[in-house]
C-alpha cells in the first residue's frame, strides 16, 4: 500500500475562550498571563492526520511550531495526541502568514512529507492564507476548507465546505490540505500520555538555517476595539418588534 | 498603475460581491481591470462590462477553468499581475482559496478581510474573531487584498458604459487536482452570505425537526436564509453550511433574527454588520442582547409562530 509522512504545524494562540484586549502601546494584543493554547483548526489537523496514522495510510506524523521554547507546551499537545515527532523552528520575528509558509516550504522539502494538513486559520490573526501560500510556493495541489479527507492510492478525495454548500475534489499527492471545524472531532489528551509525551525530544531547528533573512512588509500600526452599537432595546411584545422593524428600523 | 478586481460569478451573473469589490478598488485607483475566467462566460462579461469605474475586462475562456480550481486561477492571476499595484477579491470561499495561493507565487504578503481602506497602502481588519480592529500597513510591491463586501456600497451598470473586452491567453491546467461534485444546498432561498434577512436559529430549538419546523415558515414569509449557530450545527439540527459566524459564513443583511442564540464571540463577529438585529432569548443575560438592536426575553417557541402570524396577516 502506498503510505505517506504528515507535517501538521500547529501555532500557538490565546485560548479561544479568553476575551482578548488591546496591549497599552495599541500595536498588538495584551498577552501577559493570558492563557494559551493550541489553535482549535491546527488540533482538526492533527485529529485527522492520526486517524489516516491508525488506518495504516500514514507512516509518522511530525507536528511543528514556530517561536520559541514557549512553544513546547502545543507541541507536546501535540504529541500526547498521538504525533511520532515534534519540531520546533526558532524564532522571535513576526513571520506572517507567507514567512510561516516559506518556513515550511524549506521544511518539506526536508522533510518530504506526502501531505501537509494545517487549519484553514489560526484564531488570533484570522488570516486563512499560509496552508495557499504554501500550496503554491511548494506548487502542489491544494484542498482549503476539508470536512472530509480520504486517501486511496496517491490520490486524495477532499470534501470542502465552500459558500453555499459543499465541493468534492480529488488531488494527487503530496498536497496540503486545510482543515475546517467538522472535519473531526478532536480526541482529549490524557494525563498520562501528557506525562509520557514530556519524556519525548523536540527537535529544534532555527528561522535562520531553513530560510535566511526572512522579513515582513505587512506592518500593524494599531490595534484597537472596534466601534460600538447602541445599547439593546428590550421590547416587550412580538407587535412592539414589528412595529419598530418598520417605523424606527424601515427594514420591514 | 491599474487595480484589478478578480470576479466571482455562478456562470450566468456576476456575484454582488464583485460589484462591492469594485466599489473598494475604486478607493485605490481609477484603472479598475475586472478578470473573470471560466467557460461560457458571454452573460458575465456583458455585466461586468457595463460596471461604474471599470475600464477593461479581462477574459479567460477554458474548460479547465469551469469550476474555479486554485491551481489554475492563481496561475492566470499571476500571469497578469506584473502590470498591477494591487490585486483584489471579495472575502468569499472562492476568493480566499485562489487568491493567498497566487500571493505566494509573487511574494507578496497579502492583507484579508479589509472592513476599511485608509489609504492606498492602509487597511483596517478584523482580528481575534472580530473583538479587536488592527491597522495594518503594506510595503509590498502589490497589493493583494480581500475585501469585506458588507462594507464597500456596491457599483451599479451605467447606461452607455462599454468598457473594453480583452481575451487572455490561459496557462494550461496544473492537472493536479480535478474537480469530482458539488452540492449546493436548500433551493429557492436566498444565498445565505447576501440574504437581505437572515433567520437563525441555535441549539435551543432541541432538534433538526423542530428547527425546519418552527424556521422555515418564517424564512419563507421574510423570504430569508437560514443560518444556525456553530452549535446548533454541531448538534446535528442544521447543515455545515448554515452556520453564521467567524468560521462560518459572515453576513451582513437588513434584519438578522437571532432565535435561541446565546451569542457567541465568534458568531456575533460575523454578525456584526447587519444593519438591525433582533435577538430572542429566555435567558436576559445571554451575550447576544450586548450586540442586539431590539430584544425579546421570550420563548422562541412562542414568538415565531406570533410573528409569523401576524407578517402573514399583514400582507
Amino acid at each position: 500500500m502506498f503510505t505517506v509522512k504528515i507535517l501538521v504545524p500547529v501555532k500557538r494562540v490565546v485560548d479561544y475562550k479568553i476575551q482578548v484586549r488591546p496591549a497599552d502601546d495599541g500595536l498588538g494584543v495584551a498577552l501577559s498571563g493570558v492563557k494559551m493554547s493550541p489553535n482549535p483548526f491546527d488540533e482538526n489537523a492533527i485529529e485527522e492526520s492520526l486517524r489516516l496514522k491508525e488506518a495504516g495510510i500514514a507512516t509518522e506524523v511530525t507536528v511543528v511550531s514556530f517561536g520559541s521554547a514557549v512553544n513546547h507546551d502545543v507541541l507536546r499537545h501535540g504529541l500526547a495526541m498521538g504525533a511520532d515527532r515534534a519540531i520546533l523552528v526558532e524564532t522571535d520575528q513576526t513571520l506572517g502568514s507567507l514567512g510561516v509558509a516559506k518556513l515550511l516550504k524549506a521544511l518539506a522539502e526536508r522533510e518530504t512529507p506526502g501531505l501537509i494538513l494545517m487549519g484553514k486559520q489560526s484564531i488570533d490573526e484570522d488570516a486563512g492564507q499560509a496552508p495557499q501560500m504554501l500550496a503554491g510556493l511548494l506548487n502542489w495541489p491544494q484542498a482549503t476548507f476539508a470536512s472530509s479527507v480520504k486517501v486511496t492510492g496517491q490520490e486524495v478525495e477532499v470534501v470542502r465546505e465552500v459558500d453555499g454548500g459543499m465541493e468534492t475534489l480529488k488531488l494527487s499527492l503530496p498536497a496540503v490540505i486545510s482543515a475546517d471545524l467538522r472535519l473531526n472531532s478532536p480526541r482529549f489528551v490524557k494525563l498520562p500520555n501528557l506525562m509520557m509525551a514530556k519524556k519525548k525530544p523536540i527537535e529544534t531547528v532555527s528561522a535562520d538555517e531553513l530560510v535566511p533573512e526572512l522579513e515582513t512588509k505587512l506592518k500593524t500600526k494599531f490595534v484597537g476595539y472596534p466601534p460600538a452599537r447602541d445599547p439593546v432595546r428590550i421590547l416587550n411584545s412580538v407587535d412592539e418588534l414589528i412595529e419598530k422593524l418598520k417605523s424606527e428600523a424601515g427594514v420591514l | 498603475m491599474s487595480i484589478l478586481v478578480i470576479a466571482e460569478h455562478d456562470g450566468n451573473n456576476l456575484k454582488v460581491a464583485t460589484r462591492q469589490t469594485i466599489a473598494a478598488a475604486a478607493q485605490l485607483g481609477n484603472d479598475i481591470h475586472v478578470l473573470i475566467a471560466g467557460d461560457y462566460l458571454d452573460n458575465v462579461v456583458a455585466q461586468a462590462s457595463k460596471l461604474e469605474g471599470v475600464s477593461k475586462v479581462l477574459v479567460a475562456q477554458a474548460e479547465h477553468l469551469a469550476h474555479a480550481l486554485a491551481e489554475d486561477a492563481a496561475a492566470l492571476i499571476v500571469s497578469v499581475a506584473a502590470s498591477y499595484s494591487a490585486i483584489l477579491g471579495g472575502h468569499s470561499s472562492f476568493t480566499r482559496d485562489i487568491l493567498p495561493r497566487a500571493a505566494a507565487q509573487l511574494d507578496v504578503g497579502m492583507v484579508s478581510d479589509v472592513v476599511e481602506i485608509i489609504s492606498p497602502n492602509s487597511f483596517k481588519r478584523p482580528i481575534y474573531a472580530g473583538n479587536l480592529i488592527a491597522t495594518v500597513d503594506s510595503e509590498e510591491r502589490i497589493r493583494v487584498l480581500t475585501v469585506r463586501g458588507s462594507r464597500f456600497k456596491s457599483v451599479d451598470a451605467i447606461a452607455g458604459h462599454a468598457a473594453e473586452i480583452k481575451s487572455l491567453p490561459v496557462p494550461v491546467s496544473s492537472g493536479k487536482a480535478k474537480w469530482v461534485a458539488e452540492t449546493k444546498g436548500n433551493s429557492g432561498r436566498p444565498e445565505l452570505s447576501t440574504a437581505r434577512v437572515v433567520v437563525s436559529g441555535g441549539r435551543s430549538l432541541g432538534s433538526e425537526e423542530k428547527f425546519q419546523h418552527i424556521l422555515n415558515p418564517l424564512a419563507e414569509t421574510l423570504g430569508a436564509a437560514i443560518g444556525a449557530s456553530r452549535a446548533a450545527v454541531d448538534a446535528g439540527y442544521a447543515p455545515n453550511d448554515t452556520q453564521v459566524g467567524q468560521t462560518g459564513t459572515l453576513v451582513a443583511p437588513d434584519i438578522y433574527m437571532a432565535f435561541g442564540i446565546s451569542g457567541s464571540i465568534q458568531h456575533t463577529a460575523g454578525i456584526k454588520d447587519s444593519k438591525v438585529i433582533v435577538a430572542v432569548n429566555l435567558d436576559p443575560d445571554a451575550p447576544i442582547f450586548q450586540v442586539a438592536d431590539y430584544g425579546l426575553v421570550a420563548d422562541l417557541f412562542e414568538v415565531i409562530p406570533q410573528l409569523n402570524n401576524a407578517l402573514v396577516t399583514e400582507a
